[in-house]
């Protein structure tokens, strides 16, 4: 309960905290203990610059995580262009094959707005809210969403100018997710208008895959040269309301990343490479009070870490299904 | 659980915290700004959308709609146009563009209502008569054909007119171009012909001259099929949309 509050603390924008030896695990503190010897000091040096060495970088979670967001948003085009009646609408709200299916965060932004919801807004959501707390709340983020996509090309030119030393990284406060969620909401409410629509990128996107390209293109052009120019991904570290909403909802998912801190060689590698670092601060030399931690609500479960960890100190993890991914 | 550890304001820490929550401030700014900016197209030409079959009264039209288009996907002659950028918090709340193209009632019912998942589009709404999208109005009446006796031939907006109509003579189901249809008429009634609504307009006798005049009447519902047919440009009749929409 209380690593859950922390993990909501932490995706709402307050700064993660080492936790006090006294409330390690038994466990914990006898692996920091057998961490911190000579003997396995060295090894890890060791295992650290073989690793740097050899530039591990496996490419398995991206490409299955591209194949499925460009898969899911060709689906919904597909559908109507060739009226095969799959995945009607945009990612706002669809039906498969019939069934009625509703974002989470638009259907949020219409209930205040319009303050009423049909049976039909309620199914989509209840089905959507499920599908997510399955499969991991934030998990829509880097599985669907396009402008991840969008967002990850972006990240990517954003690292080679930063490489090239032309451009910086500007991180910002991370509460302003907290806030901008809390203002949405509110002007929602008050307005009676869905005001996030008119900037919302998924469906901004959705609806230009389908129905053809808008003017409300360049809103994503503009985020788009923002990350790449100066502040790396930030719409999805620092604005999106979207995100925190999936946040809340797959806060107790069963999927989840695993930490595993026997295999853990604290080198960081994992942190470089995430969309949301501050929920792999557990990586860090004495950050972990368990010897097995699941990674926080703010993950977007994209594999990232997984990919580059050399030694599956990450990993995929199922709750109930050991062992088989 | 944790220590609190007070800063030294001058520290390299605390003045990199003051910069990050100096850009966010700018930041959060800036994106709500731009969202808000959405608001001035909805209060200074509001209510001139002629919304789908079915659309409650505009406000709670945007309110309520999710902007999935679904609407737009069932529609047989693609009369929903998703409104873009311009259109403010209206951005991706469906339309329709009469002249270009007018709702015709082609799927036999409001199959857009059906579609609609949030209730923007009325349920209580299942035949075409119980639309009230708006009213049909005759702008130009000095240039209708009808009015000066005139007859017409042709395709009635010309060759490269894309707008579909369905013809039940052609084609029971499926809508053709109105370009691929040939009209050979003594005196216009275009308006009246095509209309999709039983009594909701007819050419009546004028008081001076031979001509006819077109007479919109209560049933009409504002589909727009008239403005669409019209072949003078602009179009004489021209859609009056009803803020209160379908639901009133």
């Amino acid at each position: 309960m209380k690593r859950l509050l922390n993990s909501l603390k932490l995706m709402l924008g307050l700064a993660p905290t080492r936790p006090a030896k006294e409330t390690w695990t038994q466990q914990a503190k006898e692996m920091h203990a057998y961490k911190k010897s000579a003997e396995q000091v060295a090894v890890r040096r060791e295992a650290i610059k073989e690793e740097l060495a050899a530039g591990h970088s496996s490419k398995k979670w991206k490409i299955r995580r591209w194949i499925s967001i460009i898969t899911i948003n060709l689906l919904f085009v597909v559908s109507y262009h060739f009226d095969v009646q799959l995945v009607e609408g945009a990612l706002t709200a669809s039906r498969f094959v019939g069934f009625h299916m509703a974002d989470l965060n638009s259907a949020l932004q219409v209930t205040l707005a319009y303050k009423h919801m049909v049976v039909n807004l309620v199914i989509g959501t209840v089905t959507v809210f499920l599908l997510w707390w399955a499969l991991g709340g934030r998990t829509f983020c880097s599985w669907v969403c396009p402008y991840h996509l969008v967002s990850e090309l972006g990240e990517m030119l954003h690292l080679k100018l930063v490489k090239m030393g032309l451009v910086k990284d500007h991180p910002l406060d991370r509460r302003l997710r907290t806030v901008l969620y809390v203002i949405f909401a509110l002007l929602a409410f008050i307005t009676g208008y869905t005001v996030f629509e008119t900037i919302n990128p998924v469906g901004i996107l959705s609806r230009a895959f389908t129905y053809g390209a808008s003017l409300a293109l360049l809103w994503i052009g503009v985020l788009f040269l923002v990350e790449v120019f100066y502040s790396r991904r930030f719409w999805c570290r620092y604005a999106c309301p979207i995100g925190l909403t999936y946040g809340f909802v797959g806060s107790i998912s069963p999927v989840h990343i695993n930490y595993n801190l026997e295999n853990c060689l604290h080198e960081g590698e994992c942190r470089k490479v995430c969309l949301v670092p501050h929920v792999l601060e557990i990586t860090k030399m004495g950050y972990a009070d368990d010897v097995k931690i699941q990674v926080g609500a703010d993950c977007t479960r994209c594999g990232m870490c997984v990919d580059v960890c050399p030694t599956q100190a990450l990993t995929f993890k199922v709750k109930g299904l050991d062992g088989m991914l | 659980m944790t220590k609190k550890v007070k800063r030294n304001p001058n520290s390299p820490a605390s003045k990199r915290a003051r910069r990050e929550f100096l850009r966010a401030a700018v930041a959060g700014a800036g994106v709500t700004g731009v969202a808000l900016a959405g608001w001035f197209p909805v209060s200074s030409h509001a209510d001139t959308r002629l919304r789908p079959p079915g659309a409650i009264a505009e406000k709670e039209y945007l309110a309520s709609c999710i902007k999935c288009g679904q609407c737009v996907q069932v529609c047989p002659v693609e009369a929903l146009v998703l409104a873009d950028a311009p259109d403010g918090f209206g951005l991706g709340a469906p339309y329709v563009n009469a002249r270009e193209q007018a709702c015709d009632f082609s799927c036999d019912a409001v199959q857009c209502v059906l579609a609609c998942p949030t209730g923007a589009l009325s349920h209580d709404i299942d035949k075409k008569e119980q639309v009230k999208m708006g009213k049909a109005k005759l702008v130009r009446p000095d240039a209708c054909l009808a009015r000066q006796n005139k007859g017409f031939t042709g395709q009635a907006r010309g060759a490269d007119f894309e707008g579909l109509h369905r013809y039940t003579e052609v084609d029971r189901w499926t809508p053709i171009k109105v370009a691929d249809y040939d009209y050979d008429l003594e005196i216009c009634d275009l308006c009246v012909r095509e209309c999709p609504i039983k009594d909701a307009i007819e050419l009546a006798p004028m008081e001076n001259g031979p001509g006819k005049t077109p007479v919109i009447k209560e049933a009409c519902v504002g589909c727009g099929m008239c403005e669409m047919i019209c072949p003078v440009e602009p179009a004489c009749i021209e859609m009056e949309v009803n803020p209160m929409g379908s639901s009133a």
